[in-house]
């Protein structure tokens, strides 16, 4: 039994014999995770931290394009997908697939019995990025956005992918008789989706690439679908799941999560093609991504709905709980970032913000402020189970949320105003380009100052981790929150 | 399996089959098979295949990411001002990169559209500059230098090579010494200078043309 599952209160009420059982049952479920989980979280902050340098090399080249210019290598075309790739595979779905293993593992309540095979496929999605990544540095990008790791990496995230949809479907069959809970739904449909697209986009796009005009359709198809119908899903069902587990409380509303879900599968599915308003294609084909994404408004305002009205009286949690400010800063931005997509997808709007930095931010309000805040959060849950240790440092976790949380605000901030003005000037066909493109620079500027708080941030995250994973002495013995709790104060966990 | 959990997987597997149809079959079939035409002046088929030597520079390109600061597609005026500033004389249409191996067309305006280059600036000598050291042609630019795709060697009996760069002041290497490009910048510069898909009288181009001044 670890210290943080002692203070959980939200099944307490069960009879001892009971709740005895239950806790037994999760201590062989973590134990049982804790190998190839920990391999998957713990590789995705080496990831995160890899995306970070890269990001910034890309930012501060943007302002100062002499900053290692002289090496082919770190050019800024192959340092940008290069972070693009390593934090998309790398980080966000390394952490999704060990906290979507583990949520999926807990609410079944049964262990995961191909802990083998899932740590082998844990080393071969490590060695698909490390190859991907490589050749995009070395000069084997392919240059389709969001898939540039080049085909040779491709077998092994596959591969890998394949072992871990079938431990999911495993958890899934055995799971204990009852309800299944929404997170489920989540994590099982991310988990089809995710080897669904990537097979069909890198087979028609880099293996047997189809002709040209057909190939970005295809391509923002994908790139918007990893967001939507990948990230997406883990980082909501981590949110269905920590928010009510934290704070002792079943969510707002069961119905409307089942809306949310069957509506953001049926929707967001159709997104992509706004990116590519303007462009050479016809104008059916367009509208139905814009479409689509302003019907993204009902998913997103079911599943806003549900998470913040759950959250009412228990903001001062917030004070506490590592995990519960780390998601609800992430739920928070999902709204944000939704509705702010719902908008863009406009035509009289994406005349404005599309092709500008102003698209790079909403990216990273996507990726960045809701699911890769989320997942800090599920980590900073998941971790002590998974070792039976608390986190060795409250100011750590400070320093890992505050760089993380005013690094993006302002980047994003920053980089949206630079990329309107950008927008605006660019479509003022008196502005000669030349004069836009000096604007812009103090915004880029600001741009890697957010992105070296952030990469702060991922650094105290790293340190942390390590510390934790090495100093077997130190297994504390009450969660480390941000403050102590006064006594007599209720409501607990991390 | 139970019901519950079934219909989940048909579901997810049902809204993702709907939209691979509509976002990624339908532009297979309908984008995906253009044939070259006749030009109805010169009776050339266009748009015109990429040379070899087109076709590597493509891939420098495509490597070097050039895609990620300039896209290539013009657009109609009532969108953006793509037109007025003389990135083409027409929106583009999907037959116009029929012949691209792989669809090079960005989502970002760092630097300005490149669909219609080689009509902007035909000048190789151009092209080799600029990509040497963009600040000898635009000063200001941020686009960042490709000196890595040129080699600096002795000048030999103090006889320049023809193919040298002939640098402004200030830009050019140490006494003695001369910049000359590698095969792979000439086949870059190959490239830019063949993208004019704007140019080309395919059977869209006068709707094109049409579609583009429409308020």
């Amino acid at each position: 039994m670890t210290p943080s599952d002692t203070a959980q209160s939200v099944e307490m009420t069960a009879p001892a014999a009971e709740q005895r059982e239950m806790l037994q049952r999760r201590l062989e479920i973590d134990r049982a995770a804790r190998w190839p989980v920990g391999i998957f979280l713990g590789s995705s902050i080496l990831w995160l931290v890899l995306g970070s340098l890269l990001a910034l090399a890309a930012s501060i080249k943007m302002h100062d394009p002499e900053f290692l210019a002289n090496n082919p290598w770190l050019t800024f075309g192959r340092v940008r997908p290069a972070h693009l790739n390593v934090v998309a595979y790398g980080w966000l779905s390394t952490a999704g697939i060990g906290i979507g293993l583990w949520i999926l593992s807990r609410l079944c309540g049964v262990a995961i019995e191909e802990y083998r095979s899932l740590a082998l496929a844990a080393l071969l999605w490590n060695v698909g990025n490390v190859v991907g990544t490589w050749g995009i540095l070395r000069g084997d990008s392919t240059a389709v956005e969001w898939l540039e790791y080049p085909t040779y990496a491709a077998p092994f995230l596959l591969i890998s992918f394949t072992f871990v949809t079938m431990t999911a479907f495993s958890i899934m069959r055995r799971r204990r008789p009852g309800h299944i809970y929404i997170s489920q739904f989540y994590i099982m449909a991310g988990f089809i989706w995710l080897p669904a697209l990537f097979f069909t986009a890198h087979g028609l796009l880099v293996l047997f690439p189809v002709q040209a005009p057909a190939q970005p359709p295809i391509n923002w198809w994908y790139a918007h679908n990893v967001l939507g119908l990948w990230f997406t899903p883990i980082a909501l069902g981590a949110v269905y799941y920590l928010i009510p587990k934290i704070i002792g409380k079943p969510i707002h509303s069961y119905y409307l999560s089942i809306i949310g879900f069957w509506s953001l599968a049926f929707f967001y599915a159709w997104n992509g093609m706004h990116h590519l308003i303007g462009g050479p294609y016809p104008a059916f084909l367009i509208t139905a991504s814009v479409v689509a994404s302003v019907m993204m408004f009902i998913p997103v305002v079911t599943v806003a709905i549900n998470h913040h009205f759950t959250m009412i009286g228990h903001f001062k949690d917030l004070k506490y709980s590592p995990t519960l400010r780390f998601v609800v800063f992430g739920a928070m931005s999902y709204t944000l970032v939704s509705f702010q997509g719902s908008l863009s997808a406009i035509r009289e709007l994406n005349y404005v913000t599309h092709f500008t930095h102003y698209t790079v931010a909403h990216a990273h309000l996507g990726a960045y402020a809701f699911a890769s805040m989320v997942f800090f959060g599920a980590i900073y849950y998941i971790m002590p189970r998974l070792l039976e240790r608390e986190w060795p440092s409250r100011g750590l976790i400070r320093v890992h949320f505050w760089g993380s949380a005013i690094g993006i605000t302002i980047y994003f901030f920053m980089l949206s105003w630079g990329g309107l003005l950008q927008g605006i000037e660019m479509n003022l066909k008196e502005t000669p380009f030349m004069e836009i493109v000096e604007a812009t620079i103090p915004y880029l500027k600001w741009r890697s100052v957010g992105g070296s708080l952030m990469t702060i941030g991922h650094l105290a995250f790293m340190v942390s981790f390590a510390w934790m994973v090495i100093d077997r002495r130190n297994r504390g013995s009450e969660p480390t929150l941000f403050a102590n709790r006064k006594p007599g104060e209720t409501s607990s966990a991390p | 399996m139970s019901n519950r959990f079934r219909s989940i997987l048909i579901g997810a597997i049902l809204t993702f089959a709907s939209a691979f149809g509509g976002l990624v079959l339908l532009p297979v079939w309908g984008l995906g098979n253009f044939k070259q035409v006749p030009d109805p002046e010169t009776g050339e088929m266009i748009p015109p295949l990429l040379s070899n030597q087109e076709q590597r520079g493509l891939q420098v390109y495509v490597k070097n990411g050039c895609m990620y600061c300039h896209s290539q597609q013009v657009h109609p005026e009532r969108a953006r001002t793509d037109i007025a500033r003389g990135w083409g004389s027409r929106r583009t249409v999907a037959r116009d990169y029929m012949n691209h191996g792989r669809a090079q067309l960005g989502t970002m305006r760092t630097g300005p559209d490149l669909s219609n280059i080689g009509v902007r600036n035909p000048s190789s000598t151009w092209h080799l500059l600029h990509l040497y050291d963009p600040q000898t042609t635009s000063p200001g630019s941020t686009m960042p230098p490709f000196r890595f795709l040129f080699q600096e060697q002795e000048i030999y009996e103090d006889v320049p090579s023809p193919e040298a760069l002939r640098l402004p002041d200030g830009f050019g290497p140490p006494e003695g010494i001369e910049v000359v490009p590698s095969p792979e910048v000439l086949d870059l510069v190959a490239y830019l200078q063949s993208l004019q898909l704007s140019e080309y009288e395919v059977p869209e181009a006068a709707a094109a043309r049409i579609d583009s001044t429409i308020e």
